[in-house]
C-alpha cells in the first residue's frame, strides 16, 4: 500500500522512464542473454544454429525454388527442372499441379465447388461455436442442421440438380473436418452418458457396462479399431450385407473418441464439490433436472480445456485412416508424391499438410488458451 | 435371446439380398446381376501404385488395373465410367472380395496356389509377369546379384519380394542385411543417400524408379537376375463361373484385339472386314456376348473404349520407361497368349 501511495504522490509530469539499462529490449536481452558468460556462449552458439537453420530453409524454399514447370501437349507435368534442382531447391510446382487433388481427392473434378463450400461451411460453423455470445440452445439447432447441409452438399441430389457423388469419391480435407467434426460431435453426448452411468450408484448393471466399454476401448489403439471396423467387420456380416468404408471408420472413430471423452467429463463431474449434488438434492429436483441444470453446466466448464486438447488430439488421430485405404488429406498428399512424375518430391507436399494441420491445431490450442484465462478469471481472487 | 433373434435378423437379411438379385434377372451369375442392379462395377485397385492404379492431378484413377476395371464395365454396361474404385491395401484386399464389397480385385497381386486354395477365390488371365530383381548403383561396379554377398539392401516388410530374397540368399549360400522400410519415399531416400547397397522390389517397379531419374539413370543399375516369379492377375470369388467367364474373356478379348491389329483408333475401320475372327470378335456375327450374359458388341466396346491389351499396357508403362518383357504377345517373344475366341 505504502508504495501505490508513494507513487499516487508524485506529479504526473514528474514521473520518469528508469533508464535504458533497465528496461526495454537491450536491457532485456542483457538480462536474459546475456547474464553471465555461461549464458553468452550458449546464446551464441544457439542463435547460430538457429539463423543457420532458418536461412537453410529459406534458401531451400524460397531462393532456389522453382515454382513452375512446363506441361506437354497432352497436359502432363514435365518435372525435369525440378530433378535438377533437388536437394537444393524446393519444388513448389508440385503443389501448383497437384493441389486440388490434395485438397478433394477423388471428387470430381468439375464438381469440386462443393466440397470448397463445405469447408467454408465448417469454417464457419467453428468460429460461431467459438464466440460464447452464441452459446445458446439454438447453437445445437444450427450444428445439426449445418451438418445435414454438409453431407447433403457433399453427396448431392438429383432433386436439386446435384449430380450424386458417393461417400468412396469423396477425399483430402473436407473427409478429415469430416471425420473429426462428425466424430466429436456424435462422441460427445455418447460420452456425457456414458461419464453419467459410470457415476451411477442405484443402477450397477449400466454402471458395469460404461466401465467395460471405456477400458474395452481405452485398452486398443485406434488403429486396431479401425482394422477391425474394415477387415474383420464384413467378415461376420453375411454375404451381400455391406455397410460402406466410411461409416464404418466413422463408427471406429465415434466409438475410440467417446471412450476418452468419457473420462475427461467423468473428472469433470468428481472435481464438483458435492454441496452441489446435496444442494440440488435438498431442493428436491429429479435426476434429470439435477443433471441438466447443475452438474453438467458446471462441470463441463471445469473440463473445456481437456476437452479442447483431446479435440485437437483426435483432429490428427483421423489421419489414421489411410490404412484402410480412405483418402483423407494425408493419404491424398502421399497418392500425389506417389505418381512417377512427381516421386521424390514429398518434403513439398508434408511442409502444405504441417501447414494445414497446424493451422488448425494452433486455432484451436489458441481458442483453448483463453477460455482457460476467461474462466480462471471468476476463481481468481 | 436378444442375440439368437438379432443373428436370425441379420440371417434373414442375408438371404433376401442374395436371393433378390437372382429373382431380378437371371443371367446365371449372382455377381453380374448384382453389378447391374447397382449399376456399377466394384473394382479393387491400390492405394497408390503408379502403373497399375493411381489417381492423376484430376483424381481419375490411371493405369493397367485400372484400366482393367474399366475394361469390364465396357463389357457389362457399354460404359467404361462405370466403376466404382476401392482402394484396398494388402491387409484388406483379399477381405474386402470375401465379402463381397467388390466384384472383382485387379491390385497387383501374385497369383499363387495356397491365395487361390485357401482364400475361396479364383485368377484371371495374367496381366503382367513381374519378378523380384535388385537395383543398385553404377559406382559400386556390381554386374549380377550373385555378387551381393554381405549387401545391406533395402525392402518393404511385408512384401513377398521380402520372402524372395531370402530364399535366394539362402538358396546361394550367402548373407545379406535388410532394412525395412514400409514408405515408398523413404526407402527411395534411403536408397539414394547410400544407406543400402541395393533396392529389390519388383523390377517393373524398379525399371520406373530408374527410368524417372532423367538424365542421372545412367548411375544406377538393374541387375539382369529376376529371382522370383510374380505372376500378377486380376481375382474373383469362387463359385460364380459365368462371372469367372466374363472377367477372363474381358482379358482375352484385349489380347485377341492386339493379336488381329485392332486398336481403340481403327476399329470402325473393321466393319465391313471379311475376316470371321474379327467379325466374331466385334459382335458382327454370331452370339458369343449373349452366351456370357452381356451385349454382343461387349468386345466391341471394351476395344473402342479403354483399346487393346498392347493399347493398354503402354499407356501405363510407357512414360515410366517399364519395357514390355514377357508381356509381349506369344508370336513377338513374350508370353500373352489368348485362346480363340469363336
Amino acid at each position: 500500500m505504502a508504495e501505490i501511495a508513494a507513487e499516487a504522490g508524485v506529479p504526473f509530469a514528474a514521473r520518469q522512464r528508469p533508464p535504458a539499462k533497465v528496461v526495454g529490449p537491450a536491457a532485456w536481452a542483457r538480462r536474459n542473454l546475456f547474464g553471465s558468460w555461461w549464458s553468452t556462449a550458449l546464446t551464441l552458439v544457439l542463435g547460430y544454429l538457429i539463423l543457420r537453420f532458418a536461412w537453410g530453409f529459406f534458401d531451400w524454399a524460397v531462393v532456389h525454388a522453382i515454382w513452375t514447370v512446363p506441361y506437354d501437349a497432352q497436359g502432363h507435368a514435365n518435372s525435369a527442372p525440378c530433378r535438377a534442382q533437388m536437394g537444393v531447391g524446393a519444388c513448389w510446382a508440385v503443389i501448383a499441379d497437384k493441389y486440388r487433388f490434395i485438397l478433394f481427392g477423388f471428387y470430381p473434378y468439375d464438381e469440386q465447388w462443393r466440397p470448397l463450400v463445405c469447408i467454408a461451411l465448417f469454417l464457419a460453423l467453428y468460429a460461431i461455436s467459438a464466440n460464447r455470445r452464441f452459446w445458446r440452445r439454438e447453437l445445437g439447432l444450427v450444428w445439426i442442421v449445418t451438418l445435414l447441409l454438409i453431407l447433403l452438399l457433399m453427396h448431392g441430389s438429383e432433386t436439386l440438380g446435384l449430380t450424386v457423388v458417393t461417400d468412396d469419391r469423396w477425399g483430402g480435407l473436407p473427409l478429415t473436418l469430416l471425420l473429426a467434426t462428425f466424430g466429436l460431435a456424435l462422441a460427445f453426448p455418447l460420452a456425457v452418458a456414458v461419464a453419467l452411468g459410470r457415476r451411477s450408484r442405484t443402477l450397477p448393471a449400466v454402471r458395469l457396462l460404461c466401465v467395460v466399454y471405456v477400458e474395452l476401448i481405452r485398452g486398443v489403439p485406434l488403429i486396431s479399431l479401425l482394422f477391425m471396423s474394415s477387415v474383420m467387420f464384413p467378415l461376420f456380416m453375411p454375404q451381400g450385407v455391406n455397410f460402406d468404408n466410411l461409416l464404418r471408420a466413422q463408427v471406429a472413430i465415434i466409438l475410440f473418441a467417446a471412450a476418452y471423452l468419457a473420462e475427461v467429463v467423468r473428472g469433470g463431474l468428481q472435481a464438483l464439490p458435492k454441496g452441489q449434488y446435496e444442494a440440488a438434492d435438498a431442493l428436491g429436483l429429479s435426476y434429470g433436472r439435477k443433471t441438466r441444470l447443475i452438474v453438467l453446466p458446471q462441470a463441463l466448464r471445469i473440463v473445456i480445456p481437456p476437452l479442447v486438447n483431446t479435440f485437437i488430439g483426435f483432429f490428427k488421430d483421423t489421419s489414421l485412416v489411410l490404412i484402410i485405404g480412405i483418402y483423407d488429406l494425408l493419404q491424398s498428399g502421399r497418392a500425389a508424391v506417389d505418381d512417377p512424375v512427381w516421386q521424390g518430391f514429398g518434403n513439398e507436399v508434408y511442409v502444405l499438410l504441417a501447414l494445414i494441420y497446424f493451422c488448425f491445431c494452433f486455432a484451436m490450442s489458441k481458442y483453448s488458451r483463453g477460455l482457460e484465462r476467461d474462466f480462471s478469471r471468476s476463481r481468481r481472487r | 435371446m436378444m442375440r439368437s433373434m438379432l443373428c436370425g435378423a441379420w440371417l434373414l437379411a442375408g438371404v433376401v439380398a442374395a436371393a433378390a438379385p437372382a429373382h431380378a434377372q437371371g443371367s446365371g451369375s449372382p455377381t453380374l446381376d448384382a453389378v447391374r442392379q447397382r449399376g456399377q462395377l466394384a473394382c479393387g485397385v491400390t492405394t497408390g501404385v503408379a502403373g497399375f492404379s493411381l489417381p492423376d492431378s484430376k483424381g481419375v484413377e490411371q493405369g493397367i488395373d485400372a484400366d482393367g476395371c474399366r475394361a469390364i464395365a465396357a463389357a457389362i454396361f457399354g460404359d467404361a465410367n462405370k466403376v466404382k474404385y476401392v482402394p484396398l491395401n494388402t491387409e484388406n484386399r483379399f477381405t474386402a472380395l470375401q465379402s463381397g464389397e467388390i466384384d472383382v480385385l485387379i491390385r497387383e497381386t501374385t497369383w499363387t496356389l495356397g491365395r487361390e486354395s485357401s482364400l475361396g477365390a479364383l485368377f484371371g488371365p495374367i496381366t503382367f509377369y513381374d519378378g523380384t530383381g535388385f537395383l543398385v548403383k553404377a559406382s559400386a561396379g556390381v554386374k549380377s546379384a550373385k555378387e551381393l554377398d554381405g549387401a545391406t539392401i533395402c525392402v518393404q516388410p511385408g512384401t513377398s519380394t521380402e520372402l524372395a530374397i531370402a530364399d535366394y540368399f539362402h538358396r546361394s549360400n550367402m548373407k545379406f542385411t535388410p532394412i525395412e522400410i514400409q514408405n515408398l519415399q523413404e526407402i527411395l531416400g534411403a536408397f539414394f543417400s547410400g544407406r543400402c547397397d541395393a533396392y529389390s522390389t519388383d523390377s517393373s517397379a524398379l525399371a520406373g524408379i530408374r527410368y524417372q531419374q532423367g538424365d542421372k539413370a545412367k548411375d544406377y543399375v538393374l541387375l539382369p537376375d529376376i529371382i522370383s516369379k510374380e505372376p500378377l492377375a486380376p481375382m474373383v470369388r469362387k463359385g460364380d463361373d459365368k462371372w469367372f467367364d466374363l472377367v477372363r474373356w474381358t482379358t482375352y478379348a484385349q489380347l485377341t484385339a492386339e493379336e488381329d491389329g485392332v486398336t481403340g483408333k481403327n476399329i470402325d475401320s473393321f466393319a465391313n472386314s471379311e475376316n470371321p475372327d474379327i467379325r466374331k470378335l466385334l459382335g458382327l456375327e454370331g452370339d458369343l456376348g449373349k452366351s456370357m450374359g452381356v451385349d454382343n458388341k461387349w468386345a466391341y466396346n471394351i476395344i473402342k473404349q479403354v483399346g487393346n491389351f498392347g493399347e493398354m499396357f503402354d499407356r501405363a508403362f510407357q512414360p515410366m520407361g517399364v519395357p514390355r518383357g514377357l508381356n509381349k504377345l506369344w508370336n513377338q517373344g513374350g508370353l500373352e497368349y489368348a485362346p480363340p475366341m469363336r
